[in-house]
């Protein structure tokens, strides 16, 4: 029988170094320099992008290196160019924005129409299947969007959607619905069991139950899945690319930025003018919804 | 289901009708994802077995003449594999980067100090915006001729001449005597995934550790644990199970990642990844078979490699 180890020294006396009071003392230190660092890396490209927005092309090639505008250099001619139609000599990035603006908006209706009641019935309702239903649309996402792309195009091209916003609202609402539906899944298992029986012992039905009561309780998470389908729609690249590449009117911030941005004519000043205008209102959406996205609405739903 | 030859004086119950109101709520989501995803993805597999030519693509049958022509091409085309291997350093890279860089970030801003939400905000930015803005302020800011980069290098660090980021395949870096080929280009954009992606790992780790409970931290200080051996065997190892989420995740949309190296490079450079040679086939060659065929071998490549991922996780006694 030996007695249990047990530790007879007492802490070191707090002047001497120890790898504790060393690791802590760099680690205050390193924290603040990592997390300056952070900010820098993040925000340096925001920083230029706002930067050389507002500077004559000329005051750019003269001075690269310089991180600030001079005052005499501050000029907004940019954003008048790049806002204005191309009938009055601009790049016409109004009538895109309104273009991108119809995509995303009606993207987020469509998907929450259709996938609150889906993720509802996944999440409450016993039906046959809904164990596969989840199976396929993972497996259908481990296909490149380029897969999908290829017979949609045909499709599209002969039922004379390409070319169309329609077709393009089409394919987000696709690609999102599966996502929200995992978003707000999860959040109806939380509303408690108990309020919607009650409801429908109270003699509303399903549809009501849903309507009056799980809805209310869920919109914190319907509304971050709106964002996350507005941020994709209004993002997205490729399928924009292949739908709508020879329709000037039709085309989206995001295309007709990677379009002119390949062309000599345009200088790079008006493009950054352009980036903008196609970042700025998505983070406007982000910042001001964020608040919003908290949870604890349930909290005294139910009475003891 | 439910028969709908049920008698019709006697009312379902409510399972029954629970049963049917949950098919008639997600028949709306099956419609339009089998219209719109699946039903495509099962066409494109079939146009890989068939000689197809983008304009007569749906003028002939679904089913006719199947051959394995297009992968006996695709598959003995050297430019398939040396697409594929940058494909697996692109995504290993970024994956690895990317999921580091989040784990740093949530630790750093863990506990809360003044503006800590406006912090956390602004780290998500660049998940946020849209990726043809970012990449174009990238390309401008890297540009040898009037980049911020280039010239910042040449005035303060001491650069002898402009480095051609997203332009140069192969540059020679003189390391102790030794002449070490970097991929530049390639680097360059593993940089930018790595840091378009870190917001997303960020997210995700910040959560967890939100979630998690700090008395065996405060146990483990009592017994002498300093800081990094706290952080090594009290939160690394809870930690893991999201990792091993995110890293799944990851790999999957890196994989299939067509926008990022498209918009920044056009795949130039020694940065064309799969994805992009798919759109080459499909657009400059015309060869939708190919292409289709090409997009079939990436997913199973894709499948084949999360299967082992998967197997190895297993084997580690580890759940998904």
């Amino acid at each position: 029988m030996t007695a249990p180890a047990i530790r007879t020294t007492p802490r070191p006396a707090a002047r001497r170094w120890t790898r504790d009071r060393i690791e802590r003392r760099a680690l205050k230190v390193l924290r603040w320099v990592v997390l300056a660092l952070f900010l820098i890396a993040t925000l340096f490209p925001f920083y230029l992008m706002l930067l050389l927005s507002v500077k004559p092309i000329e005051a750019l090639l003269r001075d690269p290196a310089s991180l600030i505008v001079a005052f005499e250099d501050f000029t907004l001619d940019t954003y008048v160019e790049v806002l204005s139609p191309q009938s009055a000599g601009g790049q016409g990035f109004l009538s895109f924005l309104l273009n991108s603006a119809l995509v995303a908006v009606s993207s987020v209706v469509i998907a929450l129409l259709v996938a609150i009641p889906g993720a509802y019935a996944i999440s409450r309702l016993p039906f046959w299947g809904h164990r596969k239903i989840s199976a396929l649309f993972i497996a259908s996402y481990l296909f490149p969007a380029i897969v999908i792309a290829i017979p949609l195009f045909v499709l599209f091209t002969r039922i004379g959607l390409r070319g169309s916003l329609v077709g393009l609202v089409l394919v987000y609402t696709a690609q999102t619905i599966p996502v929200a539906i995992y978003m707000m899944r999860n959040y109806f298992e939380t509303v408690p069991v108990s309020i919607e029986e009650a409801a429908l012992v109270d003699g509303l039905g399903r549809i009501g139950v849903l309507r009056r009561i799980s809805i209310p309780l869920a919109l914190p998470s319907i509304m971050a899945t709106g964002l996350f389908v507005f941020m994709i729609a209004w993002n997205e690249f490729l399928f924009a690319l292949l739908f709508l590449v020879d329709k000037r009117e039709q085309w989206t911030v995001s295309l007709g930025l990677s379009q002119l941005s390949g062309s000599i004519e345009v200088p790079t000043t008006v493009l950054m003018a352009g980036s903008v205008v196609l970042t700025l209102p998505i983070i406007i959406v982000f910042f001001a919804t964020e608040r919003l996205l908290t949870g604890g609405l349930t909290a005294g739903a139910e009475k003891g | 289901m439910t028969a709908a030859t049920a008698p019709p004086r006697r009312r379902r119950t409510l399972a029954q009708r629970d049963a049917r109101t949950g098919l008639a709520l997600v028949a709306p989501t099956l419609v339009i994802v089998l219209a719109v995803v699946v039903v495509p993805l099962v066409w494109s597999v079939l146009i890989a077995f068939q000689r197809l030519k983008l304009i007569n693509v749906g003028r002939q049958g679904i089913f006719e003449d199947l051959s394995v022509d297009n992968f006996a091409r695709v598959l003995t085309s050297p430019s398939l594999w040396s697409s594929l291997g940058i494909t697996l350093g692109y995504t290993a890279g970024s994956v690895v980067l990317s999921i580091g860089l989040g784990l740093l970030a949530a630790m750093v801003v863990r506990r809360p100090f003044r503006g800590r939400t406006l912090v956390r905000a602004s780290l998500l930015l660049p998940y946020v915006a849209p990726v043809v803005a970012v990449t174009f302020v990238w390309r401008t800011m890297l540009n040898p001729e009037f980049g911020a980069i280039n010239e910042i290098g040449q005035n303060l660090l001491g650069w002898t001449e402009p480095i051609p980021f997203l332009s140069q395949a192969r540059s020679m870096v003189d390391f102790l005597g030794a002449e070490i080929p970097v991929p530049t280009a390639l680097l360059t954009a593993i940089v930018f995934e790595g840091w378009r992606y870190l917001p997303f790992a960020f997210l995700f780790l910040m959560a967890r550790l939100e979630a998690m409970s700090t008395e065996p931290e405060e146990a483990a200080y009592v017994d002498g644990a300093t800081p990094l051996q706290s952080f090594r065997h009290i939160i690394l190892p809870q930690l893991l199970p999201v990792i091993a989420l995110l890293a799944v995740l990851r790999t999957i949309w890196t994989f299939n990642e067509f926008d990022d190296i498209f918009l920044l490079t056009g795949g130039a450079a020694g940065t064309g990844v799969a994805s992009v040679r798919v759109y080459e086939l499909l657009t400059v060659q015309r060869n939708v078979g190919a292409a289709a065929a090409q997009s079939v071998v990436l997913a199973l490549v894709l499948v084949l490699l999360l299967t082992v991922y998967v197997l190895l996780m297993r084997r580690r006694g580890e759940r998904l």
